[in-house]
């Protein structure tokens, strides 16, 4: 009789903890579909008192006067080719940095953790004016290389913080265990300690894309060129004076924003969760 | 792994690479040929579209002189361009609002347009309007299009309701306006909350609207005291804060929960006949008949006066076009400005926005006339509107954030009262303003 009450207990718990993750993803995910459901409603029932959960009579026109008013496909390949250039770069200098940082323990050491939790203090606005005086003299203004510079540097310091973390998690018996079997610093570090930080990898590169992706003020300053500017840019086109927006078409052009980033998670979380130090070493 | 990383870490450079050879090269100087960058902030379809149709004309006629048509966005302009600025690349001609010009050119970032701007054009903008763009005696840009604060009304509501319905002839007074709102406003089950209001003010950004819409009763708010700016809030000032607050809190004619909205947000209301009046910019028509349910009919009125001696006197701040001081080519971007600011090319761009253009033959085109869309009405006030008191008052943006905004908010809301309102304003706020005049 007990072990039937326990068995009911344990299966109203287990339920009540379905039913809060569906209550948390209702909560994550309601903000992206009422985006969807906005991006295929017509300006009459976007200006409706009653709002409702699904278009009455879904229409792609919006889809199609975002696509006519603005370059979306070209601010999309251009906010890609930032996005993932400044992702991958700022991680390939973090990974040995980090690395350095945490096995190497130095002054210098120390004074980069200092300096990573400063650089997180300014706001963009401080540091926009000095920054476009240094990228005119070095003739990257209106360019995408410069802009993924500023991205790089911008993203350096919070993709080493959290490398540091992810490097103090291998093990160093395993790093000895090369040592002894004849692999030396590089080796070691491409060979054994890379592999083990996959999902840390993953992590900062998501935490770098996305970043960049979403990144407005850096790129509406910087880049002149209309062929050259980046989604998060043309995004703004869609709104006017005092906030009034063309709000179907800018709910569309928002929804194909968010597509390559969802993409790139879709893509990559399996290794986020790979748990690749499971068993690695013993004891 | 390793193989894999350095694929990875290649891909990045030529990404970059790629990147950087993509799309290069600025127009510049090139066999006598210049390139005048226009930072345009049309934003609207028709807008967009009319501004590129007339670079386009512009470019076929002057192929000495070739314009690049550049989207810019109202969203973060004011950093936007002090960045630009500050960095030397600021576009050569540029569209803003006259409220930004002020710093822009005390800080000796625009050219002073006097002496380079055609006669036809001097002539054909009415002074009042120059006068939003003229500081110590220099012309820091073209005011080319404005927009007034109207009353957008439920024409259905309004006929069964039997007021008197104003025109830009015969306005309401303040007073008629009130006794309307009170006929407007319906309260069937009689339990306090109306069915429909008479009127809905969203004052989500309550400052400026407070400030330009005080023309109308004699207010100014802002006066030059000993040539230096001084905050005021008397009666006149404060007039028609006082009704707003009234028809909120003693007469029960406006809603408490639209004064945290935007203009957008007070329309679902409107449709829904929640509301029978919105006090709205000109431009929101274009909202009104993208959103109204079918058979919606709706009106565009003249915003009340405070009597025959002010008129339909109101603030505006009209969108301007400026030329870079930096800018290498001055006269060649005036020319364009004033190819794009004639009277029939105003019209398309006014028309486009569905705003007001300051040229006065652009005003007597047939299209801005039309009573379909309030367009009439708008055009017979447009004579009679004013330069925004808050244009040339240095340190407006940190009296309007610090102080005017949250003092409006809590004095529409209900919890300060007038002399509290008038107390925060003047005192807290002259501080301010006296910071940017020493």
């Amino acid at each position: 009789m007990s072990v039937a009450r326990r068995s009911v207990a344990h299966r109203a718990g287990r339920a009540g903890q379905y039913l809060a993750l569906c209550a948390y993803l209702v909560f994550l995910a309601f903000p992206l579909l009422w985006l969807v459901s906005t991006s295929f409603k017509s300006p009459q029932e976007l200006g409706a008192i009653d709002p409702t959960w699904l278009p009455r009579s879904p229409s792609l026109d919006n889809y199609r006067d975002a696509f006519d008013a603005q370059p979306l496909l070209r601010s999309a390949l251009n906010s890609a080719l930032v996005a993932v250039s400044a992702a991958l770069i700022a991680v390939t200098i973090a990974v040995p940095a980090a690395y350095v940082m945490v096995r190497f323990r130095s002054r210098i050491s120390q004074a980069g953790t200092v300096w990573i939790l400063i650089s997180q203090m300014f706001p963009f606005v401080l540091v926009i004016i000095p920054l476009f005086l240094v990228l005119r003299n070095l003739h990257l203004i209106n360019s995408l290389p410069g802009l993924v510079l500023v991205y790089v540097v911008w993203n350096l310091p919070f993709a080493l913080w959290m490398l540091q973390g992810y490097v103090r998690a291998v093990p160093v018996e395993l790093e000895e265990a090369a040592a002894m079997d004849g692999a030396g610093r590089l080796r070691t570090l491409v060979g054994v300690v890379l592999p083990m930080l996959t999902p840390g990898l993953v992590a900062t590169l998501m935490f770098s894309f996305v970043t960049a992706w979403n990144e407005f003020f850096f790129a509406l300053v910087l880049l002149k060129s209309p062929e050259k500017q980046t989604m998060s840019v043309i995004l703004t086109h869609f709104i006017g004076a005092e906030g009034v927006a063309d709000l179907g078409p800018l709910a569309a052009a928002s929804v194909l924003a968010t597509l390559p980033a969802l993409l790139f998670f879709a893509l990559l979380q399996r290794r986020l969760v790979g748990g690749m130090l499971a068993g690695a070493v013993k004891g | 792994m390793g193989a894999r990383t350095s694929r990875a870490a290649a891909a990045a450079l030529t990404l970059v690479v790629a990147a950087g050879c993509a799309g290069s090269g600025d127009g510049g100087a090139d066999d006598g040929r210049i390139t005048l960058e226009f930072l345009s902030l049309a934003w609207q379809e028709e807008s967009v579209a009319a501004n590129e149709a007339l670079v386009a004309e512009w470019n076929a006629a002057n192929p000495e002189v070739q314009v690049r048509y550049v989207q810019g966005s109202w969203d973060n302009i004011h950093d936007h361009l002090l960045t630009s600025f500050e960095g030397g690349e600021a576009a050569d001609i540029i569209h803003d609002d006259a409220s930004d010009l002020t710093d822009f050119a005390n800080g000796g970032f625009l050219a002073d347009l006097d002496g380079l701007l055609p006669d036809e054009l001097r002539d054909d903008i009415p002074a009042e309007s120059w006068a939003t763009t003229t500081y110590d005696g220099g012309v820091y840009g073209v005011p080319f299009l404005q927009e007034p604060r109207v009353l957008i009304a439920n024409t259905r509501l309004l006929e069964a309701s039997g007021v008197r319905v104003p025109t830009t002839e015969q306005p309401w007074s303040w007073a008629e306006f009130e006794d309307a709102s009170r006929a407007l406003t319906v309260d069937e089950d009689d339990d306090g909350t109306p069915e429909t209001y008479g009127v809905a003010w969203s004052m989500r950004e309550p400052v400026a609207q407070s400030v330009n819409l005080s023309l109308t009763t004699g207010g100014q708010v802002f006066e030059r005291q000993d040539g230096e700016n001084v905050v005021r809030f008397g009666a006149a000032d404060s007039a028609v804060a006082e009704l707003v607050n009234r028809q909120v809190h003693e007469d029960g004619t406006a809603p408490e929960g639209s004064l945290g909205m935007s203009g957008s947000e007070t329309l679902p209301g409107f449709f829904a006949d929640r509301y029978a009046m919105v006090p709205l910019n000109f431009s929101f028509r274009q909202q009104v008949s993208q959103q109204a349910p079918d058979g919606f009919a709706w009106t565009v009125l003249p915003m009340p006066t405070g009597g025959p001696e002010h008129g339909l006197a109101q603030g505006v701040v009209p969108q301007t076009l400026s030329v870079a001081e930096d800018s290498e080519h001055q006269q060649a971007a005036v020319d364009f400005i004033a190819f794009l600011t004639r009277p029939e090319h105003a019209v398309d761009l006014a028309l486009g926005d569905w705003m007001l253009p300051t040229s006065r033959t652009a005003l007597t085109d047939p299209a801005l006339n039309a009573a379909e869309d309030g367009w009439a009405v708008g055009s017979e006030i447009a004579a009679e509107l004013r330069p925004s008191p808050v244009l040339g008052v240095r340190g407006y943006p940190e009296w309007k954030d610090k102080i005017a905004t949250p003092a409006f908010q809590e004095y529409y809301a209900g919890a300060l009262d007038l002399a509290g309102l008038r107390d925060e304003l003047t005192d807290d706020g002259n501080r301010i303003l006296d910071r940017y005049q020493r």
